[in-house]
């Protein structure tokens, strides 16, 4: 239920919306959408990656002297969990041709097709559980170009707008060309796709879009997808062993300077285990629990950027790590659903952003960081945003808009998800607009791969979220889920490939200490020990009393997690 | 379908953000006791269990994943005060009430059937394979009752048993496999892998195929978009460009 003082508010969203509903019904945008001029000015008044201090310059490793996100270039320039002369690399715990860090969509893509095509056995390691996975959160849609008016070359072109251009033109071609593929590989797994009577893929809209492509699982694609996957990971035991609770906080060389393996760590026992592989694929998502900016986030908990830091120590070059999505529409109100994911579906559908007035204020299918952008202009500069009771601002996103184009129980079907979430607060979307504000959401760059998912690193392969390049500066709605099966896919076939054919050297963490000479010569002071491994939300007062710890005792899970933000709480967001 | 209903049963009657209708209000620094497997901790009235139990310093390993809902990583149990029932929740979306008592469920032990979902028939027979403990089901609806989704449990468990296969996709589609259910059933049955078995079932063998998207994957295989790829991916940024910003929309 919404405060009183936001009912006038609410009673001007109601009497605009039947005028707003029609110009819905009609062809033409609801709305200008922005040229590349106005883009590019609400991008650098509002983005938040254009704050003076939201970039900083890396000072140590491959991207040494290039301008990178703050917090990304803090996690870079950290220490190791490992004490290298403890760790006995000549009998490893595990041996395997195929070790993938990381039990999300790309992670469990990558051992079901090198089982499936190639005959090769992996190891799966994940943090926590296999599926616990911003894959599994996707709520909206995955693009495909599978209808006639469509094709993969125009997917193409509007995934490199998306981008700003700046995406690698032969992943978008990847990206788009394995797209109808990936549907059908899916359905023979047991996708169920909402689907026409005829058996044609229903298709939507999404920001960025000049054709409808984007499928769905109503609301719920990411669980849809994430379940089959991991259920069939888990039909075949004997091929792929999954390692739950340990993820990876290492990657191990070879003496030829090849990725062979890496160090993984128990968080129950807090042992460390060395992992020898012929190929290593780092598919452990983004970074979204780092709260960039102090921005509440969609993401799950183990979202902590982990790989960046593995494969930057390792000497792997990274893309586009200056550039952080946020999606438009996080939900603003009420404070416990803050950051939550309000899907694009919603304005693919013919929901619309609109100010405290009612009245729209931008086109409601921009790119995100172009949608996210003005609805910032609107709340910091305009003053259309309305303050919420813990001090987050939002505008309204107008769902029962929806009911009123498509007719009566659209909403409850086809968004039952987030209807059932915000009758728990006794807000019924059906009937009442949702407070949003952009939310931290997605990580546009990573560690820099080519179509076959192979990095600068012999032997590292690098898929979904955690690789840059598919997506540019900015990537479309219903991508990502379609990134994470191309790439898991074909990391998987070109890792078995190389596996089959390599022979490894000696092992050696002396990445490690050169790493650590690094950071002394350029004088860098932290007290970061990363992989952070799970963000820690107890409140200040309780970590500092958890920080008296001696430093030289072993690390506690807790008190090393404090060490990013200790004052997590920074304003901007709020 | 039972997930569009109101969740309500699953916010506890005595909490008082639910009384009062709103987690809004100044309630913001209220406090209220909660005992967190056991220990009395004092967290904000208007928290999760999850934001209490993180509030009272604990470092969550097992017992976290989305946050939001989806994945099942935080099932939860409680008793509230002055009440002998024994309630579930997710501890990502079940708020606080004061004298709740509460222990998470940091996982449910249950044993997945291996299977071929190629060979595997759309009826009861893939039931009997898989998931013969479905058929000890007495009907007692404990499992629709323990379920923080409020899906109808025990109906989908029914028609597992006639191996009506779109009937579970249907009843089960929000299941977040959290394992309440299946903690609570007298009969031990484990409806959430019955119900992921299903929806694939339905997927690969019940749902109609798709005509063109055959047509598209061929026209791909067969090379017929090489030459528009090759001639975009030429292009300089500045054509580029023109061409995306002039391009025609549905």
């Amino acid at each position: 239920m919404y405060p009183e003082y936001m009912a006038e508010s609410l009673r001007k969203v109601i009497q605009t919306r039947s005028k707003r509903a029609e110009l819905g019904r009609k062809s033409e945008p609801v709305y200008a959408p922005m040229n590349a001029n106005e883009r590019q000015a609400v991008l650098d008044g509002f983005h938040p990656d254009f704050k003076p201090d939201a970039r900083r310059a890396v000072r140590i490793g491959p991207n040494r002297g290039e301008i990178l996100t703050t917090e990304v270039a803090d996690l870079l320039e950290s220490h190791s969990w490992l004490r290298t002369e403890q760790v006995d690399l000549s009998k490893p715990d595990i041996e395997t041709d195929l070790l993938i860090i990381g039990g999300g969509g790309a992670g469990c893509s990558a051992a079901l097709v090198a089982m499936k095509e190639r005959g090769i056995r992996s190891v799966i390691a994940t943090k926590l559980r296999i599926g616990d996975a911003n894959s599994m959160m996707s709520e909206g849609g995955m693009q495909a170009a599978v209808s006639p008016t469509d094709s993969p070359p125009r997917h193409y072109l509007d995934a490199i707008g998306g981008g700003h251009f700046a995406n690698k033109p032969e992943l978008v071609r990847a990206l788009t060309e394995d797209a109808p593929r990936v549907v059908q590989w899916l359905e023979e797994l047991g996708v169920v796709w909402d689907k026409q009577v005829d058996g044609s893929l229903q298709v939507l809209h999404g920001g960025g879009t000049s054709r409808k492509r984007m499928l769905s699982c109503r609301d719920h694609i990411g669980a849809m997808i994430m379940r089959t996957l991991m259920d069939e990971v888990r039909n075949h035991p004997d091929m792929i062993t999954v390692k739950e609770f340990m993820p990876a906080v290492e990657l191990i060389m070879d003496s030829e300077g090849r990725c062979a393996g890496a160090i993984l760590y128990s968080m129950d026992s807090e042992e460390f285990f060395v992992v020898k592989a012929k190929s290593t694929v780092i598919a452990t998502g983004g970074f979204g629990r780092l709260h960039i900016r102090g921005f509440d986030t969609t993401n799950h908990y183990g979202a902590t950027g982990d790989g960046l830091v593995m494969a930057y120590r390792a000497g792997a070059k990274l893309l586009y790590m200056d550039s952080v999505q946020y999606h438009p529409t996080g939900a603003a109100f009420p404070e416990q659903l803050a950051g939550f994911l309000i899907t694009e579906k919603v304005r693919g559908a013919g929901g619309q952003p609109v100010n405290k007035d009612g009245e729209l204020f931008v086109f409601p299918r921009e790119p995100r960081d172009i949608e996210a952008s003005a609805i910032i202009r609107e709340c910091r500069q305009n003053g259309g945003g309305i303050e919420a009771p813990s001090g987050r601002i939002g505008v309204w996103l107008d769902v029962p808009i929806i009911d009123e184009i498509h007719g009566a129980g659209y909403v409850a079907h086809h968004f039952a998800a987030h209807h059932h979430q915000f009758m728990r607060y006794k807000i019924d979307i059906t009937k009442e607009p949702i407070l949003i504000y952009p939310s931290l959401h997605y990580q546009n760059g990573g560690v820099e791969i080519n179509a076959r998912c192979e990095t600068n690193i012999p032997g590292l392969f690098v898929a979904g979220e955690a690789s840059g390049g598919v997506h540019g500066r900015n990537r479309l709605m219903g991508n990502s889920v379609l990134d994470y099966n191309v790439f898991g896919q074909r990391a998987g076939r070109y890792a078995s490939e190389y596996a089959a054919q390599v022979e490894l050297g000696r092992l050696t963490l002396s990445h490690l200490d050169k790493h650590e000479k690094e950071l002394a010569q350029a004088e860098i002071q932290s007290t970061l020990v990363t992989p952070i491994l799970l963000p820690s939300y107890a409140p200040a007062e309780v970590k500092k009393r958890q920080l008296a710890r001696n430093a030289q005792t072993l690390p506690g899970s807790s008190v090393l997690h404090n060490r990013l933000h200790a004052d997590s709480q920074r304003a901007e967001a709020k | 379908m039972g997930i569009a209903k109101s969740a309500s049963a699953t916010a506890t009657s005595s909490s008082p953000v639910t009384q009062s209708g709103a987690a809004h209000d100044t309630a913001i620094d209220r406090k209220v006791t909660v005992y967190v497997m056991g220990k009395a901790c004092e967290v904000p009235a208007t928290a999760t269990i999850m934001g209490a139990i993180e509030y009272a310093g604990h470092q969550i390993i097992r017992g976290a994943g989305c946050r939001e809902g989806y994945c099942g990583a935080c099932a939860t149990i409680y008793r509230a005060a002055g009440d002998y029932k024994i309630r579930t929740g997710l501890a990502c979306t079940t708020l606080v009430g004061d004298g709740m008592v509460l222990a998470q469920i940091p996982s449910v032990p249950a044993e997945k059937a291996i299977y071929d979902i190629e060979t595997l028939r759309p009826n009861v027979s893939a039931i009997q394979q898989t998931y013969p403990v479905v058929f000890r089901c007495v009907a007692c609806n404990t499992c629709t009752r323990s379920c923080p989704q409020d899906i109808r449990v025990m109906d989908y468990v029914q028609a597992a048993k006639r191996g009506d296969i779109a009937a579970i996709t249907e009843l089960s589609y929000y299941c977040v496999a959290c394992g309440l259910c299946m903690l609570r059933c007298p009969a031990e049955i484990t409806q959430p892998l019955v119900a992921t078995l299903a929806k694939r079932l339905y997927g690969r063998h019940l749902s109609k195929n798709s005509p063109e998207l055959a047509v598209r994957v061929r026209a791909v295989a067969e090379g017929s978009y090489n030459a528009e790829y090759v001639e975009l991916m030429a292009l300089g940024r500045e054509s580029l460009s023109d061409r995306y910003y002039a391009r025609d929309s549905e």
